[in-house]
């Protein structure tokens, strides 16, 4: 890479940490772009701010979808002077909630991202050294606190920062094998075509071989969350989850259900969580309403197991069990319960109601879905979720007796 | 080869001639795709004849049909082509007691004699007289990477081979494309082709289609079974009886020498028409009884 042209005074070095900042918020913001831009600056010949704003606009914007989480990082981080003490107004707003001015309206992310809490990342500007030592350790032992918090029973504030580290969780898949192959360089099959090819350039002789490999992809994940009334909260962490997954490497389908049953994974796209959370409970009618878990498996079954469950995905079933609205059919429950199970590679129930600790499934509609899980989870705080990442990730098998009841996996927290 | 028809009209009297009832939409569509050398991309249920248009195409304009049954994991290899690594080898070896020049064996070793031609690029091959009928069945079946080696044969009826250069057909052959709609197939698969979604048929259609191929069957029985799966078609099933078992029914009864539908027949041959057992334990009894009512009424009114 060529060495970064030093612009006047400190612009080159702010227009990085700029750059690193959006990139931290979550926008594809690559060395090459802050490059070009700092190109582009010293050919622009700028005449006030706005010039300015077109001009990294211009270099550092990929998708439209962007513009407005980079208008907001702009104005705070070429405005403000007090950037740092706006900045850990954003983050800590319980400190001077007394007599410091109202919690900005921006993005929590873009605050997180702006000033970060890791304290192993250099402080751009010189803060007090100790402040931010201050700034790290609160954060720190919130997060301890926060991994066992209950999500039904956050603070708003809590609520955001356990979204901020759910955003955190690095999700990788156990690949499963596909049924292609790519070039290898280490000996398995022979890849007589590219061996070929050598041999012709060098007038038949064999110098060495090629190879191939198994191709491997992360299975399809799909998601079915309840969003009736009792499983709102969890359904929307859940949400976030879901788009988390989304943006790791696996495909997702995703589907919410209370009354009726909506595929909201167009929805579910759009790059900031927020915006795509937000965008799914505003195209949902039934939030927070009643539940027909059998009438919504079912329509799933009939329209969309065929469609959507085609590559052995792992199903993960987001629900408390508990029908609200007709009292339930247990045995009609059971049978689309059977019927997903044996069209899925897995089936995963997470179950808020698990973080009790005498939990016994009485209810019938949960004695009557046990049976046909593979998997069965709570999913009530940020520990339980990052263990069923590790679930997704292969780091603990499933126990794939189909036959037994299977025990709660995940314990009460 | 026989002349293209001129005209949605001749499309489905030609169609007809051949014992395929085709609607007014699917004449339209095919002739389009006759007409504007387009691929034709059929959507539809299990058995509502896909596959027998393409058929019956090859057959009417006496092309040769050419098909490709698509599969998880089918490949390069496996549709369009594959080097003959043995033959090759070989090459190799007579090349050096012959001594030929490394240049000149570079060039042979990937010529077309060394080329297995496999299902797209058969049907491409410029020396072809006659331009041969392509069915790419079950496109759904094949995993996504494989919709992206299709995508050069449906726009440009070309395939490049980098050891060998395009190949590319001197007359483009009929394509046709099926899917079951098990998954979404790519737009850019989907915007080469002219899209139809095959409905099942209504009951008059139906009724002209088992009297075409089945002839022999008794036109009382004919209506019922028509009356029969149409009503069964209204019953909210996991899947619903295409034309293809509507056929294989009453072959069936014939079989059985039923002259009409009754219940017991009914009870007995469901397995037929229906292949799942939720669906067939769902119209079994009772349920059956009634619909057997309902369908020799309906037939008997008309």
């Amino acid at each position: 890479m060529l060495p970064l042209q030093q612009g006047p005074g400190h612009l080159a070095e702010n227009v990085t940490h700029f750059a690193r900042v959006l990139r931290a918020a979550g926008m594809p913001v690559g060395s090459d772009r802050i490059q070009l831009a700092l190109q582009a600056l010293q050919v622009a010949g700028l005449q006030g701010r706005r010039d300015f704003h077109a001009v990294l606009s211009a270099c550092l914007l990929g998708r439209i979808e962007h513009r407005e989480l980079f208008d907001q990082a702009f104005e705070l981080f070429w405005r403000d002077p007090d950037l740092e003490g706006r900045m850990r107004a954003l983050l800590l707003p319980q400190v001077q909630a007394k007599e410091g001015p109202q919690p900005a309206p921006e993005n929590r992310r873009l605050a997180e991202a702006l000033f970060p809490p890791n304290p192993q990342e250099p402080p751009q500007p010189p803060p007090p050294a100790q402040q931010l030592e201050l700034d790290a350790a609160l954060t720190f032992s919130a997060r301890e606190q926060l991994q066992k918090a209950d999500f039904e029973t956050m603070s708003a504030d809590e609520w955001r920062q356990a979204q901020r580290l759910l955003a955190q969780l690095r999700v990788t898949f156990a690949p499963v094998r596909t049924r292609r192959s790519m070039r290898a360089s280490r000996p398995g099959r022979p890849d007589w075509r590219a061996t070929l090819q050598t041999m012709a350039r060098h007038g038949g002789e064999l110098w060495n071989l090629r190879w191939r490999q198994v191709r491997t992809k992360p299975p399809p994940i799909v998601v079915l969350a309840d969003i009736s009334g009792s499983m709102s909260r969890y359904s929307r962490m859940l949400l976030h989850f879901a788009h988390l997954l989304g943006h790791a490497d696996a495909k997702v389908e995703s589907f919410v259900f209370g009354t009726r049953l909506t595929r909201t994974t167009r929805l579910l796209y759009s790059r900031d969580p927020d915006v795509a959370v937000a965008e799914v409970v505003r195209a949902v009618q039934d939030w927070s309403g009643g539940t027909r878990i059998a009438q919504c498996l079912h329509e799933f079954n009939h329209r969309w197991a065929r469609r959507v469950l085609s590559g052995n995905a792992t199903v993960l079933l987001i629900t408390d069990g508990l029908e609200a609205c007709d009292g339930g059919d247990a045995g009609s429950l059971a049978f689309e319960m059977e019927r997903l199970h044996k069209s899925c590679r897995e089936l995963v129930w997470l179950n808020p109601l698990l973080r009790f600790s005498g939990f016994q499934p009485r209810a019938a509609g949960i004695r009557s879905m046990l049976p046909h899980v593979d998997r069965f989870m709570s999913a009530h705080n940020l520990q339980s979720l990052a263990e069923l990442v590790q679930v997704l990730g292969g780091s603990a098998r499933p126990q794939r007796a189909r036959t037994t009841t299977p025990s709660p996996t995940a314990a009460a927290g | 080869m026989s002349e293209l028809p001129q005209s949605i009209d001749e499309t489905a009297a030609r169609l007809l001639e051949h014992d395929y009832v085709a609607d007014r939409q699917l004449a339209t569509v095919v002739y389009l795709a006759l007409k504007l050398q387009r691929p034709l991309f059929l959507e539809g249920e299990p058995g509502t004849g896909k596959t027998e248009i393409a058929r019956t195409l090859s057959r009417m304009l006496g092309r040769e049909l050419i098909r490709l049954q698509c599969y998880e994991g089918l490949d390069l290899s496996g549709a369009a082509y594959e080097w003959n690594y043995g033959r090759q080898m070989m090459e190799i070896r007579l090349a050096e007691k012959e001594g030929i020049a490394r240049e000149a064996l570079a060039a042979e070793l990937f010529s077309e004699r060394f080329l297995n031609k496999r299902a797209l690029l058969q049907a491409i091959d410029p020396a072809r007289a006659v331009p041969p009928a392509l069915l790419i069945d079950e496109l759904d079946r094949a995993d996504e990477p494989f919709e992206a080696f299709l995508l050069e044969v449906l726009s440009e009826f070309q395939i490049t081979i980098p050891e060998l250069g395009t190949v590319k057909a001197a007359t483009p052959p009929i394509v046709v494309l099926t899917s079951n709609r098990t998954r979404e197939i790519h737009d850019a698969v989907k915007r080469r082709c002219l899209y139809h979604w095959v409905e099942f048929p209504d009951a008059a259609r139906e009724l002209q289609i088992l009297q075409r191929r089945v002839p022999g069957v008794a036109e009382d029985l004919a209506r019922q079974i028509v009356a029969f799966v149409q009503r069964l078609r209204e019953i909210e099933l996991y899947k619903l009886p295409g034309i293809a078992e509507t056929i294989e029914w009453t072959r069936a009864l014939m079989q059985l020498d039923a002259f009409v539908l009754d219940p017991r027949v009914v009870q007995d041959t469901l397995g037929v028409l229906l292949k799942y057992q939720d669906d067939i334990a769902r119209v079994q009894g009772s349920e059956a009884a009634r619909i057997v009512e309902q369908a020799r009424t309906a037939a008997a009114r008309g």
